[in-house]
């Protein structure tokens, strides 16, 4: 228990220096040149959406298990058919669609222009493929372990986020590197 | 009420959490991969902010309910913490994501929210986060039925 009082101080340090860092220069470098504001609101609702589901229903809703229970629809494989997928697949689409909604939602009350990004088809394939397997095979995403994983201060987590921020942080770096842009 | 509790309040639930993560996704800019990509190139570090800021949230209702709350209302489980154990899938899975992260700029989350925010051009992704998923999938269990053969055949 003290662990996660322990987890939730040390979020919270790492959030007050990334606070304290704020127009800070670091080699010449902004470290937030679009502000702080809307990364931090945003990542609070993000947080409260995940606690509105959990305290009503005690079940921590990651956003990669749904690739797979959702797979089971259609799909044979054992794999895809254990119970703990089929019991969860139908709320699981319900999750995805109104997580669609509240971005639309966002959309529509504060930024009603058409965007669509610049990233290359190829660049989107082939990570989100990846994405994919990287994701079930180690368990949990960017929700899953990145956000509820490191607010339980678990050690699986703690590790799985290292590797998987560190490694896309290099890997991103190299393909800019290659002059690939977007 | 299942056991798992799917009664319609049970449905609101999870539109309501949706719709606010879903929200929060928009708002915080990561249902744009060019601002995903900006944080893994160092150049804009508002991610760990995003991520920071709803680990906090997270971790505080976890702390919060795991303590003083008995069972969750709608289900009646108990509240728990989200501790998996740490075996060479996790190491092995998060570097495979880290690659596709980095190559792509989207995760599952931000995914969904990014077509909520009209950018149907991120199809390509949850076509390829979908594809990924099946073949692990596949492969797992290839493999585990070659291991039952290799145990039978003892």
């Amino acid at each position: 228990m003290s662990g996660v009082a322990l987890a939730a101080a040390a979020a919270l340090v790492d959030l007050v220096l990334a606070e304290l860092a704020v127009g800070v220069q670091v080699a010449g470098t902004e470290l937030f040149p679009n502000g702080v504001l809307e990364y931090l609101i945003g990542g609070l609702f993000v947080g409260a959406g995940i606690s509105v589901i959990y305290l009503g229903s005690g079940i921590i809703a990651g956003n990669s298990t749904f690739l797979e229970t959702t797979l089971s629809y259609g799909s044979r494989l054992p794999r895809f058919r254990q119970p703990r997928f089929v019991q969860s697949r139908d709320w699981r689409v319900v999750f995805f669609l109104s997580i669609v909604a509240g971005a639309a939602v966002y959309k529509l009350a504060f930024d009603p222009t058409v965007w669509v990004t610049e990233v290359q088809w190829w660049r989107l394939l082939g990570g989100g493929v990846l994405v994919g397997i990287g994701t079930r095979v180690g368990k949990g995403c960017t929700a899953g372990h990145g956000v509820c994983g490191v607010g339980s201060v678990s050690r699986t987590s703690l590790v799985n986020v290292a590797l998987f921020v560190g490694t896309a942080i290099v890997t991103a770096l190299v393909v800019s590197g290659l002059g690939v842009s977007p | 009420m299942s056991a798992e509790g799917r009664g319609p309040l049970f449905t609101l639930l999870i539109v309501a959490g949706g719709l606010i993560e879903g929200f929060g996704l928009a708002y915080s800019g990561m249902a744009r991969p060019e601002v995903v990509l900006d944080f893994l190139q160092l150049e804009d570090f508002g991610l760990l902010l995003v991520m920071g800021g709803a680990s906090v949230v997270a971790g505080v209702t976890f702390f919060v309910a795991t303590r003083w709350l008995d069972r969750a209302p709608l289900t009646g489980r108990s509240y728990t913490r989200r501790v998996k154990s740490l075996d060479r899938n996790v190491v092995t899975g998060g570097l495979i994501f880290g690659v596709g992260w980095g190559v792509s700029g989207i995760c599952p989350g931000a995914g969904y929210a990014s077509l909520g925010v009209g950018n149907y051009v991120i199809l390509w992704a949850i076509a390829g986060m979908f594809v990924g998923a099946y073949a692990q999938g596949y492969w797992r269990a290839y493999r585990s039925d070659a291991g039952a053969d290799a145990v039978s055949a003892d």
